[in-house]
């Protein structure tokens, strides 16, 4: 077992599908987080998931955007750490709208065009995890269907 | 304020009155005539579509209001490298509603957001064309008295025809539309609107590839062009081209009330020796999108009437 030492204050992002963390961490935009110290561990054993990835992020509390990774796996735990002691075990839903995370792939879709535009997809259907486009409606799906389909 | 950029923008009650309002002004023009005078419509037309362009110009003429605009992009501010949203915000200054038609899809939802007046999408792309589900509703409206117990039966190009997408969204709002789906395997709707529109409603639909198999079960046809843009190679267009056209002989299967209805322009999908059948109701369908025009440009600028 690899041993990381533990966080004063920060996040803990737990049952990470295995393989995504570097996903994650580069979604979440972490390497502008210059001055914390951020531990990306890969394939570890899980009794629920078999394998999987956790993040540990030392940072001050508020500084990620849970609506993001609400987006990117809503199955992620999210621990709240303070002194060192988990103090909020987070439960993470899927927003209903996500702003500049990702890009619509659509050609045809006024976003590949239009300056300084945002980028916002609406949730459209929740069962499924489908985002679509505000502006063409063009389907976009989740990281983690992504890779289940 | 309020802006047009997708048919169930209004609810079933809204659209209720907005084409009960179009029904009196197609038995009451003169009653309209001056209803906007000294108001002005652009038309922001970022590609050629002279049909609908006129449609709202002469909706706006028949109320008494004025037009300006532009009818391909090279001719705006767009060829200089404007954006949507700021050649609309500027065009907001110079008229009190504008209609926008671009080929990228949602450009007019961007052109609204910092507009000073009411945006109408007159299509965008592939996206939505919500004026043609308006005339395509008062169109059924007017000649079947009704917009519920219908069965309807849409034939052509299923896969790409965003008319035929628009009017299932719009018709399933209605108790009792049963939905017949006439395509080639390789134009059938596709999934994700049986899925989230029509099973997503309850409502029922069949899938059928020969016209002739359903004619007598249906209280309307609405027939599509095959589009020549959709085709990556010319074969497979002429072959997809020839696969349905309505003629004399299929009519004689349908009921003596079915209409037939084309968003238009037509190729060879029906017979001109059909266009003298009463139920051909095509050209009307025409002269009802000036109909709904006018009365969406009323409701639009809250012109009491």
């Amino acid at each position: 077992m690899i041993n990381v030492g533990a966080i004063k204050e920060g996040y803990v992002l737990d049952h990470i599908q295995a393989g995504m963390a570097l996903q994650i961490y580069n979604d979440l935009n972490l390497k502008s987080f210059q001055n914390c110290p951020i531990a990306i561990i890969t394939n570890v054993s899980s009794k629920t998931m078999g394998r999987k990835d956790i993040l540990k992020v030392e940072c001050p509390i508020g500084t990620i955007d849970l609506d993001v990774l609400g987006f990117l796996d809503h199955n992620i735990t999210v621990n709240v750490i303070e002194n060192e002691t988990i103090v909020e075990k987070k439960k993470l839903q899927l927003p209903k709208q996500i702003k500049n995370v990702i890009q619509c792939k659509n050609p045809r879709c006024i976003t590949s065009i239009e300056q300084e535009l945002d980028q916002i997809f609406y949730l459209s259907n929740e069962e499924k995890e489908i985002y679509r486009c505000k502006y063409c409606d063009e389907k976009y799906r989740s990281h983690k269907r992504n890779k289940l389909n | 304020m309020r802006h047009l950029m997708s048919p169930l923008d209004f609810s079933v009650e809204e659209l209720d009155k907005l084409l009960s309002l179009a029904a009196d002004i197609e038995k009451n023009p003169a009653k309209y005539a001056h209803k906007c005078d000294g108001k002005i419509l652009a038309t922001c037309f970022y590609e050629p579509s002279t049909r609908t362009r006129l449609s709202f110009e002469s909706a706006m003429l028949r109320l008494g209001g004025q037009v300006l605009g532009f009818s391909e992009a090279g001719s705006s501010s767009a060829a200089k490298g404007e954006s949507v949203s700021d050649t609309i915000r500027v065009i907001s200054c110079y008229a009190d509603i504008c209609a926008i038609r671009h080929p990228k899809e949602g450009a007019p939802l961007v052109g609204s957001t910092k507009s000073l007046i009411p945006i109408i999408n007159a299509g965008d792309g592939g996206h939505q064309h919500p004026t043609q589900t308006l005339t395509d509703l008062l169109t059924i409206k007017q000649k079947k008295g009704r917009l519920d117990n219908i069965t309807i039966g849409l034939c052509g190009d299923l896969k790409f025809g965003r008319t035929v997408h628009s009017l299932i969204q719009a018709l399933v709002r209605y108790s009792n539309v049963k939905f017949v789906l006439i395509s080639p395997e390789e134009l059938k709707l596709p999934s994700y609107i049986k899925e989230e529109v029509l099973d997503a409603n309850k409502v029922s639909y069949k899938e059928v590839e020969r016209m002739e198999d359903v004619m007598d079960s249906l209280d309307i046809l609405y027939m599509t062009r095959i589009q020549k843009e959709r085709f990556f190679n010319e074969e497979e267009y002429l072959r997809m081209k020839g696969f349905y056209i309505l003629d004399e002989a299929k009519m004689k299967l349908a009921k003596e009330d079915m209409i037939v209805m084309h968003p238009l322009p037509r190729v060879n999908e029906i017979s001109v020796n059909v266009d003298n059948d009463p139920r051909a109701c095509y050209f009307d369908q025409a002269q009802y999108g000036v109909y709904v025009r006018m009365a969406l440009i009323l409701t639009l600028l809250e012109v009491e009437v």
